[in-house]
């Protein structure tokens, strides 16, 4: 993988270099139309895939271009761990937005992760093929659903349960643990925040986590089961250990979605600054929101631009390093299974 | 013996209700969005809102409709669309009959996951850094460029899981019938993953319209139908979250209606693909 990143970093270079070489090498002379096309055809082909490759550079030299302003006048430890926003007067700080995310994406992944991999289980190996039928387009269409309308439904249905229902109740009963205990009557919160995206990121692990599990032999399920195992014990035993790389990527393919996704969290989830969460039911401001909701003002302030940009540059190298992982497991996975 | 065997039955129960009822709760949760945006939306939908554009009194509940984003998402999304099908074509042929199995096509493929991975509204902000050097202002075009940036490697995955399906003798046979690479590439592969085209289109068509993240930057909004390509334009995320975000009922109920709207178009967009490539898929040989 390490080469591979660095083959990235020299892509530009590369590339040049690689088509240097096949003009070089390509000696014999072209002399009907249909060779000029394909030579130029190649070409044109592939300075195509120069333009992918290219964009990944272009992309994190643009933002870090735009943040230097801010890197300069401040240390990265400065920006990362301080705790105050005050725009007007030049603090920057990112860590209660940092804070923000990791508490969505932490509690979307509690609830969303157990109960996905049982549906998962209970696709793959429990069901009938006619409800796997019937639930594959569900689950195509639900990815598919913009983030605005589960946003929508979580304004319309999930805060009003949680400031209805959920905050009283888990308060009365659990309200001297902290992370339970809460002080805001709105329902706006991490909680409601968490269940939107963590059914946003559903169908995503479901049906990845069902592929996977998919790919393991069906030989292997039945030497299990003939051997006398329930089916139980095969999926813990066999099918389980086996698909286990391939589901620990679909969970990182759905953490960093959530860490990414914006409008719907930011309806949901209050987009209080300048207070470090510390119960469920408490506002946060996760990074996506903070670039969505301060992009008009941004140019009027000094150093505000350079600062969202930087959040934006935070936001997008963390969630490539975990989506570049996963899809990395996934497809050798697949393409072992020979698919 | 006996005792251990029921242990194993019980066992076997428990995790069996265990993984029906976690498939169950998730299924109902899904068709619960469904069924609330249906319940919300149908009652403050009509005719009005669907072919006329906002009133100058439209924000504080007065007459009007939203064609104007109607309009501006169907031109941000098919205008995206359009330019990532424009490069992600020849990325995906060019993976299969060119670069098939060497370095530079794993390289390729590694940046694709890449951009995939890159959150939408990082996008929005990369485009917005574009147009700010490029002098350009919030308009249809930056919208277009930033989209079709968002869709590029959706696309271009969807098309490169398809033409991996197609046999591999196929292309020997076109090589055997002395063609050239790109005859093969444009008469053989191309026409075998047609369906597959199509399918990746929609797909990425129906994620570009409902991506609300990379257009706040840089399509803007606007209350007009959008006649040029440097205009700001309005699109239907930005109607929903615009509307909701207003204090008057009546403008909620709008928002409402318009999440509908995207939610059926979307729908209709899913089911459309599958119909597409059942058709289509008459055709190729497997």
């Amino acid at each position: 993988m390490c080469s591979e990143v660095l083959a990235v970093a020299y892509s530009p270079f590369l590339s040049w270099a690689m088509l240097m070489k096949q003009k070089t090498t390509q000696k014999d002379v072209c002399y009907t139309m249909r060779c000029h096309k394909e030579r130029w055809g190649g070409r044109l082909f592939f300075f195509a895939t120069v333009m992918p490759v290219a964009l990944v550079l272009i992309i994190f030299v643009a933002l870090l271009l735009r943040t230097r302003p801010i890197l300069e006048a401040k240390s990265i430890s400065e920006l990362l761990l301080g705790q105050v926003w005050l725009p007007f007067q030049g603090e920057f700080g990112f860590f209660p937005f940092i804070m923000g995310t990791l508490w969505v994406t932490a509690v979307a992944l509690i609830l969303a992760v157990p109960l996905c991999l049982l549906s998962a289980i209970y696709l793959s190996e429990y069901s009938r093929p006619s409800t796997v039928a019937l639930m594959k387009p569900v689950l195509d269409l639900l990815a598919g659903i913009p983030s605005v309308v589960y946003g929508v439904w979580g304004m319309l249905a999930v805060v009003p349960a949680v400031q209805k229902f959920i905050a009283p109740l888990l308060g009365k009963w659990l309200g001297s643990i902290s992370l339970f205990s809460s002080d805001n009557p709105t329902g706006f919160s991490i909680l409601s925040g968490g269940i939107v995206l963590a059914v946003m990121v559903a169908p995503v692990i479901i049906s990845v986590a069902y592929e996977v599990m998919r790919t393991v032999p069906f030989g292997m399920r039945e030497a299990s089961l003939a051997v006398g195992a329930t089916q139980w014990q095969t999926i813990r035993y066999v099918v389980m250990p086996q698909a286990m790389p391939g589901i620990v990527a679909a969970v990182v393919l759905g953490l960093s979605r959530a860490m990414g996704e914006t409008m719907a969290v930011l309806m949901v989830v209050g987009n209080v600054a300048n207070k470090l969460p510390r119960s469920i039911f408490d506002p946060a401001y996760p990074l996506p929101a903070l670039i969505a909701n301060n992009y008009g003002e941004m140019m009027s302030i000094p150093l505000y631009d350079a600062a969202l940009m930087g959040a934006a540059l935070v936001l997008m190298l963390v969630v490539v390093i975990f989506n570049v992982i996963s899809a990395l497991i996934l497809r050798q996975i697949l393409r072992r299974s020979g698919q | 013996m006996k005792k251990r065997l029921n242990r194993q039955t019980l066992e076997e129960a428990i995790f069996k209700g265990l993984a029906g009822g976690a498939f169950l709760i998730m299924a109902a949760a899904l068709f619960f969005i469904l069924v609330t945006v249906l319940v919300k939306g149908l009652p403050a939908l009509n005719w009005q809102m669907l072919t006329q554009v906002p009133t100058a009194g439209y924000y504080v509940g007065k007459e009007g409709g939203i064609l104007n984003a109607i309009l501006g998402s169907l031109y941000l999304a098919a205008g995206g669309t359009l330019l990532a099908l424009l490069l992600s074509l020849p990325i995906a042929l060019y993976l299969e009959v060119y670069a098939r199995g060497t370095r530079w096509a794993n390289m390729v493929r590694l940046s694709m996951d890449v951009l995939w991975g890159i959150p939408s509204i990082v996008y929005g902000a990369f485009g917005f850094t574009l147009m700010l050097a490029l002098g350009m202002r919030a308009s249809l075009l930056g919208g277009i460029i930033t989209l079709a940036l968002v869709e590029l490697p959706i696309m271009t995955r969807a098309m490169d899981e398809v033409i991996r399906l197609i046999p591999f003798e196929l292309k020997e046979v076109s090589y055997a019938l002395g063609s050239t690479r790109l005859e093969t590439a444009m008469k053989v592969v191309f026409r075998q993953m047609l369906p597959g085209i199509v399918t990746a289109m929609l797909l990425a068509f129906g994620r570009g319209i409902g991506d609300a993240a990379s257009v706040l930057f840089t399509a803007g909004y606007t209350d007009r139908v959008p006649t040029s390509l440097l205009r700001p334009v309005a699109s239907l995320p930005l109607a929903v979250f615009f509307q909701l975000g207003t204090p008057y009922p009546e403008v909620q109920q709008r928002a409402y209606a318009a999440a509908l709207i995207l939610t059926l178009i979307i729908m209709f967009v899913s089911l459309g693909s599958r119909w597409i490539a059942g058709r289509l898929s008459q055709n190729v040989i497997k």
